[in-house]
């Protein structure tokens, strides 16, 4: 019996955005990394086309972290004691993407400065050839005067700023439009409130294709199901035709998924969890998998054999 | 699909003699056509067009039942594409595969421990749900003798693979007093299988490698009176299983097409080389929509994260999942233990709760009713804010049941100190720590506060 396969075609297309910028084009990075551009929902590669993998950031602090899980430290070694090591190791760990993530204090207490902040990011740039993401420690202040001291610092690399928020976008993008940055708006799970933000930031005058949208996340077992749903809701109306919608989704389901306790501790859990080492990372990956299906175009991820595991599934997911 | 009032009214007598208790054939129809009559009320609608109402009225994924004594799973039924429409409503089944090749000894060991494992998550105990025995070898009696064993430890549902239908028969028997479901009818076998399926009245699973094929298949089974099958597209890899399962979702529900609405049999084991591979194409298959996943590997961490996703996603998205609001006794607390307070989400009562369980410390829990919401969510939409909190001391008469007044809230609102104490005249409000994992630790010095 001839059966019609239900090929569904869609009106609207995710925009495609680089991310880095090589020497040709006023950077430094030895390569830049496209992300989006599909005009289907995840690879559904017979309704259309997914022009670019989703794409996998590694996620490095400005210093040891303080309350990492231990699988984590050991996992990386001491390169968490020197961001550029890190963001090397990252590269070699198999990110496509290194991001940069600021905290409040530096050197025992002190408020990290933007001076620190330059020379964070200048270190890390050195580092790697991969393009890069800067995400301020989230308080609006000081995500204001670190995040402008990064773009300039930066200049001409298309980085991506972080974390662009209602509170304080119009300071972050103002700093991407005059140093040729992507900015990353994140909303708090709520389709209108991404379009509302997306809209705020391209009344300022940012192109579209400088504007990544995050949607906000949650781990496996603890709301993970709310962000899914949220993707899919996001990504049917941009295929539907819904340009303010039309953007590529980053989320972070390492910092989620490490959150956890089922990820963080070994001990004091019941028999039933089983091995921790391996649930942490299949928490983890599977947070990032499953947030990969409803649309995700780039995961902030954590530990290295995650990043595995996730690239295998994304290879096989591409394979034609 | 469901027909609107006038296709109904069409296949009525159209004679308005007003028994069925509506005034005329049209007022039953609509009644009929939102659900809110049935048609036996009419006692004059002719064979055929009851038949055509029954069709049309059948759900487009059949709901198919497997059984133990102990034990069952309902797949199919489904409404929706995306869970957002409405919710998905039958988690699929979760079954460990054994095989009769293997010596009885490793076949029972395999299917206690799957079986006997229980992880309790926000409340619930969640467990697989059977065995798929497969014969490897051929042979009847050691199928049967491998059917039988699994029966010794459990009472939950099973899957009997094999394409010799003499072997399904000796498993049938074997697995007597339960509802497995048969696996596979196959172009090549499919008339014998189908008939030791009606033969018994359980369901049976039609493989085949091409949607034509199947479509041919269950055609070719319902032809011989079975109505309960399930579909094996014969997809492996990832990319492949998500394709062929969204287009035969869309196939039952969009087009409504008959011969493809079933639940469906999905293997990821057969498409993974370790427990983290497999759990990863098991979790595709729990949001993307199979109906059974039969397992090929088990391991307690794997089973902890995959129960826990598929309840994830087939809580209702319109509702989340609450627990009762008011005090709750943690460790038998007495009247100067400390009193915390929470939501009433409840991956966050639980979450919170557990860690105090868990620390073996006294302690009393007050859940304020936020409408199910976690606790910055609960803040952030004015659910869960100083005279919520107030008002949840005050009517859980937590006051009479402790000889001192301080309270501790959660590090994530630590903004709402001040007014809380404002709200609450002679009590001290102690901020807690953000994340529950360190709430044992906190509470150990809470004698000191
Ligand atoms: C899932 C989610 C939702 C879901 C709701 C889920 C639910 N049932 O609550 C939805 C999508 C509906 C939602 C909606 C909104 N959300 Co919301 N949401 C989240 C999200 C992703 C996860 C929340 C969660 O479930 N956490 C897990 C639970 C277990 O955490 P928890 O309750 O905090 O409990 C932990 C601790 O607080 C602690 N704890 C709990 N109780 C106690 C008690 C004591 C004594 C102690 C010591 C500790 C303790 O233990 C737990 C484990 O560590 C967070 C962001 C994030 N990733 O965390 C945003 C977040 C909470 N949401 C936010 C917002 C703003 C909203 C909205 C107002 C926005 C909107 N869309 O309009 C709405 C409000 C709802 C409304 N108007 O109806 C913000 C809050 C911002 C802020 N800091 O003020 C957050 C932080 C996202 C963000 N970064 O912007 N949200
Ligand atoms: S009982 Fe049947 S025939 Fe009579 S009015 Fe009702 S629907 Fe029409």
């Amino acid at each position: 019996m001839p059966v019609e396969i239900p090929v569904e075609q869609w009106p609207g297309r995710v925009i495609e955005e680089t991310l880095g910028a090589t020497p040709a084009e006023g950077g430094t990075r030895s390569r830049v990394v496209k992300v989006g551009g599909e005009n289907t929902l995840p690879f559904m590669l017979t309704d259309g086309e997914m022009p670019n993998p989703p794409r996998i950031a590694i996620e490095i602090l400005d210093q040891r972290p303080k309350d990492w899980s231990p699988l984590l430290l050991e996992a990386w070694g001491d390169v968490v004691d020197d961001p550029a090591k890190w963001a090397k190791a990252a590269e070699e760990a198999g990110a496509d993407l290194v991001l940069l993530q600021l905290s409040l204090t530096r050197d025992g207490g002190k408020p990290t400065t933007a001076a620190d902040a330059k020379a964070l990011t200048r270190a890390v740039l050195q580092a790697t050839g991969l393009p890069i993401l800067v995400f301020g420690p989230g308080q609006v202040d000081a995500d204001n005067e670190l995040l402008v001291a990064v773009a300039e610092e930066a200049a001409g690399e298309r980085i991506v700023l972080g974390i662009c928020e209602e509170k304080n976008y119009r300071t972050i993008v103002a700093a991407a439009l005059a140093n040729g940055h992507l900015v990353n708006g994140r909303t708090a799970m709520d389709v209108n409130l991404a379009k509302q933000l997306n809209i705020l930031i391209a009344d300022m005058g940012l192109p579209l294709d400088r504007i990544i949208m995050d949607p906000t996340t949650a781990s496996l077992g603890y709301g993970i199901e709310y962000g899914y749903s949220v993707m899919e809701r996001l990504r049917l109306a941009a295929l539907q035709g819904d340009k303010m919608t039309q953007l590529p989704m980053l989320v972070t389901p390492g910092f989620e998924a490490w959150r956890q306790k089922e990820a963080k501790v070994g001990e004091g859990v019941p028999a039933s969890w089983g091995d921790w080492r391996q649930r942490a990372v299949l928490w983890e990956t599977l947070t990032a998998t499953n947030l990969i299906l409803s649309g995700a175009d780039i995961v902030v991820l954590r530990h290295p054999e995650t990043v595995k595991r996730v690239r295998a599934f994304i290879d096989r997911m591409m394979a034609k | 699909m469901a027909l609107t009032g006038l296709q109904i009214y069409k296949l009525l007598p159209q004679t308005n003699c007003k028994e069925c208790g509506f005034p005329t054939c049209l007022a039953f129809a609509m009644k009929l056509a939102a659900k809110q009559a049935e048609l036996s009320a009419c006692p004059y609608v002719s064979e055929e067009a009851k038949a055509q109402l029954d069709a049309a009225s059948a759900p487009p994924i059949r709901l198919v039942v497997v059984e133990g004594p102990g034990h069952k799973v309902e797949a199919g039924n489904e409404t929706v594409i995306f869970r957002h429409e409405k919710t998905f409503y039958h988690p699929p089944g979760l079954f460990l595969r054994v095989k009769d090749s293997w010596p009885l000894e490793q076949v029972k060991g395999a299917a206690k421990e799957a079986m006997d494992y229980i992880v309790t998550y926000v409340g619930m105990n969640l467990h697989l749900d059977g065995v798929a025995v497969e014969s490897a070898s051929g042979n009847p009696e050691a199928f049967a003798a491998a059917v039988k064993a699994v029966r010794e430890v459990t009472d939950r549902p099973l899957i009997l693979m094999a394409s010799d239908p003499a072997v399904l028969k000796a498993g049938l028997a074997a697995a007597d007093g339960t509802r497995p479901l048969l696996y596979a009818a196959t172009a090549e076998n499919w008339q014998a299988v189908a008939e030791v399926a009606k033969a018994a009245n359980v369901p049976v699973a039609v493989r085949a490698d091409s949607l034509d094929g199947l479509a041919d298949l269950t055609e070719k089974v319902k032809g011989v009176g079975i109505q309960d099958i399930v579909l094996d597209p014969g997809v492996r890899d990832p990319a492949g299983t998500l394709v062929t399962l969204t287009h035969l979702r869309r196939l039952a529900l969009k087009k409504n097409f008959r011969p493809l609405g079933f639940p469906i049999i999905t293997f990821p084991g057969e498409g993974a080389s370790d427990v983290i591979e497999e759990a990863q194409l098991a979790a595709e298959h729990i949001a993307k929509y199979a109906g059974f996943i039969v397992l090929d590997r088990f391991a307690p961490e794997m089973a902890y994260a995959l129960l826990a996703w598929r309840v994830n996603i087939y809580t209702n998205p319109q509702e989340p999942i609450k627990v009762q609001p008011g005090v709750y006794e943690i460790n038998n607390p007495t009247a100067d233990s400390p009193v915390m307070i929470t939501t009433n989400f409840s991956i966050t009562y639980f979450s919170v709760a557990n860690e105090v369980d868990g620390s073996g410390l006294p302690g009393w829990l007050l859940v304020a009713d936020a409408e199910g919401m976690s606790v910055l969510t609960a803040w952030a939409a004015g659910k869960f804010d100083a005279e919520k909190i107030a008002k949840t001391v005050k009517t859980t008469g937590i006051e009479e049941k402790i000889n001192h007044r301080k309270l501790i809230i959660p590090g994530a609102v630590a903004v709402l100190m001040g007014e809380v104490e404002e709200e609450l005249p002679g009590w001290q409000i102690l901020v807690g720590p953000r994340e529950a994992v360190d709430l044992p630790g906190y509470l150990k010095l809470w004698k000191s506060f």
